[in-house]
């Protein structure tokens, strides 16, 4: 048995330790929001916290996680994460939608360390987060925005 | 969530046929929809008015708007609720929108004759429709509350959700909804003008943001979780006709989760508990492939063969005057042969399908984009009738053409697994990425020769222009639709109806035979027919020493709405006064899909002397705007799809096999890459055209008119990465 904490619950999985945490995520503990694009770290829609720093949940192993504390979309409830939910809706960012959990999970990590972001520090923090509806022009303005809800 | 709603024994319903046929939508209320009119077989049969259920207003007054196209991503769904609200008089909050079930006969797209989704087409052809059903709504709603205080109809308005007389009765909708339903269905109903809209032309919010912003709870297809489910992964030839000489299946059902391994006509599968054994029972797979009759050249070699090919004479496509002889007698004859390479459409979701087959019936939970299809193809392989092939279509994680296919391949692998596991089990098929990026249904890979000739006074008179790849549509359900003479007009768009003023023009087109499987990928031919037209135009105003913006609009004196997009996205940019130092700009413009779009691409240089598209201005003549911000961030986004695939996309093989896999290897844009976007509506009367795709063609050409301007050469094979400029 494997166990952790998740969105503060503790759950125990009884699954192989090289299971990628995705799949213990989704497929074990029925948590979607979670989802799955690539398997290889490299679009970010698997984007979850593990003890508070942003992860790609494919190339993070069950037995890596032990102990650990880990946040999803599910349960990202945060100052940030509640600006960048306002202005992903004010400026209706999502397309199709599919990669924005990962977004939303690297947007509130940024603004959390980045009350203030420019066009630069976005771009770093955003680059592992792929959007085939190409939604980055929105994705921009909405941490911008973001970032103005927070100062309030 | 995925179940529809069971309709209640007692919830009275109008006593219609086609509606008493529709019980999986039925709740307690209104359903309601448009006269099915001008069908002389339906009236012949003389079972009097039908009605194709579009809305349903409930109890407590939600209107359920029933949308009969898959949303991908693209807005239809808002578009639809946007049509129905505004007629139906009801306030945003209380319009929902869900998927209408899978049946043809109630829910064809009117251009496509079957259910489906593509082409841009979703508004277009449901802006009448779904306008009358919400106007009819309205008028059973306002019939229902005469009757109910006694009062003319007349006398009674409706606005905001509420209907009102002037003795001061009011009623919600939901209080009126299932006497009105019992209401006589008006054969005529009087559409808004468009000076008394409220919600077209406004930009309403979409109705899926919301969900989209908290993990989008029973959404999408890949998220589908039923009792007992198993999942499958399949194992397919690795060239294209290859099939199974034998497998060992050993070690696969050694892993812990695995459920059995059968082998289907497509390949092998692994059934599983969960998707991460079904996936490592598949790395264990030992599998000998049969490539006896299996394509086996490479892309290399294709393109030599498509370059041979494009010096000898094909189908002709258009001809007007005569172009060899006008080139002949040109003081100056250009001429370029491009390549395009295959594209894989990659969707953030990658494809999925779960299929129950139980009791002789099968049930679909997919993002179905083409449903009587995927009903079709089902029902053929679990030899069952169509009509019992359920589908609950779910909101799709992205499409761009790969998830309406012309043989509905997955639907077919999904019942051949469920065929041959032959229990009522749910089964989800899962592609990974791996799957989707080597998996096939590319955009073709194209060759086009181009020669264009100029006058000693600089006009252009003559051009004659080849395309050689294979064709989309000839031997598909869809070849009656768009093929004649030999000449599939998808491949040929925007080349046979370029409106250029030019005197003597051939175009021909050669359809090659690779077993490669390919598919429309958004905006079809004028992925690369707008590339190739649009940058030889540029070519030809050097020659001629013209600007390209003033030789395009002398040209284009005939089209009022392309000559309408050039001057407004150019007075944006300030095309005019010319780029700042060190920027270099390109134009382009294509009517694709009935829309008009002209982009302006801005580009710099960096220090390693390549380059990087920073500003791109986008003006857009749609029709009737119905949501402007939609059409906006449709502009954005098939901006951004269309320069990723220009900058760095290409599938290519080797001996017949994908050398590429996954995100590292076909890498889509990113954020740093992705310009600021200035997106300009032309205001307009006429009826709406498409938007999901016609802001992708004049990326590529826009941004490789740039690098003609800064460097005097045109890349002419992509992606540009090839030529190292990017």
């Amino acid at each position: 048995m494997i166990r952790f904490v998740l969105n503060g619950s503790e759950r125990a999985v009884d699954v192989e330790g090289d299971t990628p945490l995705l799949w213990v995520i989704r497929d074990e503990l029925k948590l979607t929001g979670t989802k799955f694009g690539c398997g290889i770290a490299s679009c970010g829609a698997c984007t979850v916290y593990v003890d508070g720093a942003p992860v790609r949940a494919c190339q993070t192993y069950a037995e890596d996680v032990e102990g650990s504390r880990i946040t999803t979309i599910e349960g990202l409830f945060s100052r940030e994460a509640e600006a960048v939910r306002a202005a992903w809706r004010e400026l209706d960012v999502p397309q199709c939608g599919y990669c924005q959990s990962g977004q939303i999970m690297s947007a509130a990590a940024l603004l959390a360390d980045t009350p203030k972001p420019t066009d630069a520090d976005i771009d770093a923090a955003m680059y592992g987060n792929v959007c085939r509806c190409a939604t980055y022009h929105r994705i921009r303005a909405g941490i911008h925005r973001a970032s103005e809800i927070l100062e309030g | 969530m995925y179940p529809m709603k069971p309709r209640p024994a007692d919830a009275p319903r109008p006593s219609r046929r086609d509606v008493l046929k529709f019980t999986a939508l039925a709740g307690a209320g209104l359903v309601i929809g448009v006269h099915f009119g001008g069908d002389p077989a339906r009236a012949a049969a003389g079972d009097g008015p039908n009605f194709t259920p579009f809305i349903r207003i409930d109890a407590d007054s939600t209107v359920t708007v029933f949308s009969k196209h898959l949303d991908k991503g693209q807005g239809s769904a808002t578009g639809l609720a946007t049509l129905v609200a505004e007629e139906l008089d009801a306030t945003w909050v209380q319009t929902k929108v869900e998927f209408a079930p899978a049946n043809a006969e109630l829910y064809k797209n009117l251009l496509f004759g079957i259910q489906g989704t593509g082409g841009s087409t979703a508004i277009a052809n449901s802006f009448e429709q779904y306008r009358r059903a919400g106007a009819t709504a309205r008028a059973m709603l306002i019939e229902a509350a005469a009757r109910r205080w006694a009062v003319p109809a007349g006398e009674i308005t409706i606005a905001q959700g509420i209907v009102r007389h002037a003795s001061g009765k009011s009623a919600r909708y939901g209080e009126l909804a299932e006497a009105a339903a019992w209401m006589p269905v008006p054969e005529n109903v009087t559409l808004k003008t468009p000076d008394q809209w409220v919600y077209i032309g406004k930009s309403f919010p979409r109705v899926d943001s919301y969900v989209k912003t908290v993990g989008a709870p029973g959404s999408f297809g890949m998220d589908v979780q039923l009792d007992d489910m198993l999942v499958a992964v399949l194992a397919r030839p690795p060239k294209w006709g290859g099939t199974v000489r034998s497998v060992d299946a050993t070690e696969a059902r050694k892993v812990r989760g695995v459920v059995d391994v059968l082998q289907i006509p497509q390949g092998v599968v692994v059934l599983a508990r969960a998707i991460w054994p079904a996936i490592k029972g598949r790395d264990a797979l030992k599998i000998d492939w049969d490539f006896s009759n299996a394509e086996t050249r490479s892309t290399a070699l294709l393109e030599a063969e498509y370059k041979a090919l494009a010096q000898r004479e094909g189908i002709t496509f258009r001809s007007e005057g005569d172009a060899e002889a006008a080139l002949n007698g040109a003081a100056q004859v250009i001429e370029e042969t491009y390549v395009f390479p295959y594209l894989a459409h990659a969707p953030m979701e990658p494809i999925d399908i779960t299929i129950l087959f139980k009791d002789g019936k099968a049930t679909l939970w997919t993002g179905s984009q083409l449903q009587t299809l995927d009903q079709n193809v089902t029902a053929a392989v679990l030899g069952i009738p169509p009509q019992d092939v359920a589908i609950h279509t779910l909101w799709a994680g992205g499409s761009f053409g790969r998830r309406a296919i012309y043989d509905a391949h997955y639907a077919g692998e999904a019942a051949a697994i469920a065929k041959a596991w032959g229990r009522p089990q749910p089964i989800k098929l899962v592609y990974t990425r791996e799957d989707d990026i080597r998996g096939g249904y590319y955009r073709p890979l194209y060759v086009h020769r181009v020669r264009a000739g100029v006058d000693a006074n600089g006009r252009l008179t003559g051009w004659h222009h080849r395309v050689v790849g294979q064709s989309l549509m000839i031997g598909t359900p869809f070849e009656g639709f768009a093929v004649s003479e030999g000449v599939d007009h998808s491949s040929v768009e925007g080349l046979e109806d370029a409106t250029y003023a030019i005197p003597d023009f051939r175009g021909e087109v050669h359809n090659t035979a690779v077993k490669v499987p390919v598919l429309w990928w958004r905006s079809v031919g004028h992925t690369h027919t707008a590339y190739a037209m649009e940058t030889m135009i540029d070519r030809a105003a050097k020659a001629a020493g013209r600007e390209p913006l003033a030789f395009r609009l002398e040209l284009l004196a005939g089209d009022q709405r392309k000559t309408a997009v050039l001057k407004l996205v150019a007075e944006k940019a300030n095309w005019n006064a010319g780029p700042p130092a060190g920027r270099w700009r390109g134009i382009a413009v294509q009517k694709s899909f009935n829309s008009y779009v002209a982009e302006i691409a801005e580009i710099s240089r960096r220090a390693n002397g390549t380059f990087k598209v920073e500003k791109v201005w986008c003006a857009v003549d749609c029709g009737v705007p119905v949501n402007p911000d939609n059409i906006r961030a449709q502009m954005e986004g098939g901006i951004g799809y269309g320069l990723g695939a220009v900058l760095r996309n290409a599938i290519t093989l080797t001996d017949g096999e994908v050398d590429q896999d996954n995100f590292d290897t076909y890498e889509p844009l990113r954020i740093d890459e992705m310009p600021d976007i200035e997106v300009h509506i032309v205001p307009s009367s006429e009826a709406p055209t498409g938007v999901g795709e016609p802001g992708v063609p004049p990326i590529g050409p826009a941004v490789a008119n740039a690098i003609f301007a800064a460097t005097g050469k045109m890349p002419t094979e992509l992606p540009l990465t090839r030529n190292g400029l990017v």
